[in-house]
């Protein structure tokens, strides 16, 4: 039973970077109509940040845990002020292209310095350790992973769903022209809103970096797998993607316990299963 | 989805006959390359990938789907057609046939499932699938895993043609190549090719007209994966491996890369498309990790400045369509 919990434990990890990296995906898509293939490379540089700060400026964990978010996420509204912006109105697939270009260049450079290998990133002195539950024994740091991220993604369903700005960002999804004529400034929420997309993408970085190692590449296949995730969940709402990356983070943890040769392919089976069952995604409205 | 054809003009009658002059200029160019001294290694390198890209091209171009996960076709053929050389001793004919309708099979599962759903989702769902038959492949034994499938026999085609003489095998993948393309050429010129093009432009439309357009896109998904299993089949025999690398997305996204380059829905654009990129990457094979960063700003710079690709700008230059 204690290897069952342990999977379950992995799986909820996984499960809170699949929700906000899908969280950031779908706010990012209501807004610039954009899939933002880079997402993955964007998580990556969250955790590299992290090792860069630690590393050359000494700044730990926690002020890393709100830089880094900073950094990656201006790094981003840069992109989107230089590039992105110019794609307004043309196919959906030439965001997609850009964005895999985006990601390519990203992942080459690092790739580059600091080759395929994972670089430590130690577990910051106040998580260290586990407490014993009686079923289990829990480390503190993954504890906290998935607590922390549950606690993000209901603060940015919150901000969307709730609050006068989600108000605006929400009717300026559904016509921007329109928005703009009450005096907001559009352009610059879209901005914004890629900053707070990418910003939940390095955060998770972030998270992940003491647990899975600071690599070039561990954005690239997350990132395929997110996008599994979003087909399944449909970007339609935000707490179903919330919902949606958790349980398959779940079910995917329970597989490893179950049956380990299917944990890398059962979230992309259970997608296959839902667009033949029911196309439109489990949340999603019709695209 | 009209944003993608915005520029192209209208084919006139004058098109084919353009076409059909531009083609035998290809043939004849491509067809005294052994004469020439070049490299034929990289020549067929490059037949094979034009021809993965046209097909690819088959569904983005004429069809507005953007397939992410072509390399699964290419993949798959070059495994069964591997298997079937060196471990059942099939000859390279039936070695070719059992590949392609491996990729065709492959295409009638994957499509049902993939052309579910339109647009941006329709590429994230051949990206996840292509994903998933490469982690498959990486544990089924038939493969060999990380190591692949090695040193492939060539043998004779039909009996006759010797594949391990470079010069034969030149113009045998250049016969298929040729063949495929014509093909293609064919499908989009078609009456079903015009049925695609009119569901590009507006589905609703063209439902409205009674046309069952989840079948039209199914049976050119299924074709255009069937040609890239060719493809694929034929890269066998020149590289004499099959390995994980095939069906990785990295290649997927060369093949989308090629394709752009050149031109999206041109017809001759994925075929220098391919020649460019395998260029590229054989002259920057030495500056390892830089390629993947060079890719991508080529990527980058097509899409913000470019979009037309190197045969659509000139096409567009001319007024005419290539």
């Amino acid at each position: 039973m204690q290897a069952l919990y342990a999977q379950l434990l992995v799986g909820l990890i996984n499960g809170s970077f699949y929700a906000l990296l899908s969280l950031g995906l779908a706010v990012i898509f209501g807004m610039l109509n954009i899939i933002n293939f880079a997402h993955g490379a964007l998580y990556m540089m969250g955790a590299f940040c992290a090792y860069f700060l630690l590393n050359l400026a000494g700044i730990g964990y926690w002020p890393a845990l709100i830089i880094a978010p900073i950094v990656v996420g201006i790094f981003g509204m840069i992109l989107e002020r230089t590039m992105l912006q110019w794609l307004s109105g043309l196919d959906h697939l030439y965001g997609l292209l850009l964005t895999f270009g985006i990601a390519l260049i990203v992942q080459g450079v690092f790739q580059n310095y600091f080759g395929s290998s994972g670089l430590p990133y130690a577990i910051p002195d106040e998580l260290k350790g586990g407490m014993n539950l009686g079923f289990m024994f829990l480390p503190i740091y993954r504890g906290w992973v998935v607590v922390f991220s549950l606690i993000v993604c209901l603060a940015t369903w919150y901000l969307i769903e709730k609050t006068r700005l989600g108000a605006n960002l929400r009717a300026a999804t559904e016509n921007p022209t329109l928005v703009r004529a009450f005096g907001i400034n559009v352009p610059r929420m879209i901005t914004l809103t890629y900053g707070l997309g990418v910003g939940l993408a390095a955060l998770a970085g972030v998270l992940s970096a003491p647990i899975n190692q600071v690599r070039p590449l561990m954005g690239a296949d997350l990132i395929i797998v997110v996008f599994a995730v979003v087909v399944i969940g449909g970007m339609g709402s935000i707490m179903g993607s919330i919902i949606t990356g958790f349980s398959l983070g779940v079910i995917e943890g329970l597989t490893k316990y179950f049956y380990p040769e299917a944990s890398n392919t059962v979230v992309f089976v259970l997608m296959v299963l839902v667009l033949l069952v029911k196309p439109t995604g489990l949340t999603g409205r019709a695209a | 989805m009209s944003a993608l054809t915005d520029d192209t003009l209208p084919v006139s009658p004058r098109a084919v006959r353009d076409e059909m002059i531009v083609f035998v200029l290809m043939a004849a160019l491509l067809a005294i390359v052994p004469l020439t001294g070049i490299y034929p290694f990289f020549v067929m390198q490059a037949l094979c990938f034009a021809l993965l890209a046209c097909a690819f091209n088959l569904l983005i171009g004429y069809g507005g789907l953007l397939s992410f996960g072509h390399a699964m076709f290419l993949g798959t053929a070059g495994y069964f057609t591997a298997h079937a050389l060196k471990v059942w001793g099939l000859s390279p004919e039936l070695g070719i046939l059992v590949g392609t309708v491996g990729a065709a099979g492959l295409g009638v599962i994957t499509g049902v499932v993939a052309i579910r759903r339109q647009g941006i989702y329709f590429s994230m769902i051949t990206l996840a699938l292509s994903q998933l038959l490469y982690f498959i492949y990486l544990q089924t034994p038939f493969t060999h895993g990380e190591d692949g499938i090695q040193g492939i026999p060539q043998g004779y085609l039909f009996g006759i043609f010797n594949l391990a003489k470079p010069t034969v095998l030149y113009y045998v993948i250049l016969v298929g190549f040729l063949g495929g393309f014509l093909l293609i050429y064919r499908t989009i010129n078609s009456p079903f090719g015009e049925v695609l093009k009119a569901i590009r432009e507006n589905e609703p439309r063209a439902i409205s007209l009674g046309y069952k357009t989840d079948h039209y896109k199914l049976l050119a998904f299924i074709l255009s994966g069937t040609i890239a299993g060719f493809a694929g089949s034929l890269k066998v025999f020149v590289a004499q491996n099959a390995s994980l690398t095939d069906v990785h997305w990295t290649m997927s996204g060369e093949i989308v890369l090629m394709t752009l380059v050149g031109g999206l829905g041109t017809v001759f654009g994925p075929v220098v498309g391919a020649f460019v990129i395998i260029a590229m990457q054989q002259y920057l094979a030495g500056f390892g990790q830089w390629v993947t960063v060079i890719q991508g700003v080529i990527f980058v710079a097509c899409v913000l400045t470019f979009r037309r690709g190197v045969i659509g700008e000139i096409a567009h230059f001319f007024r005419r369509s290539l």
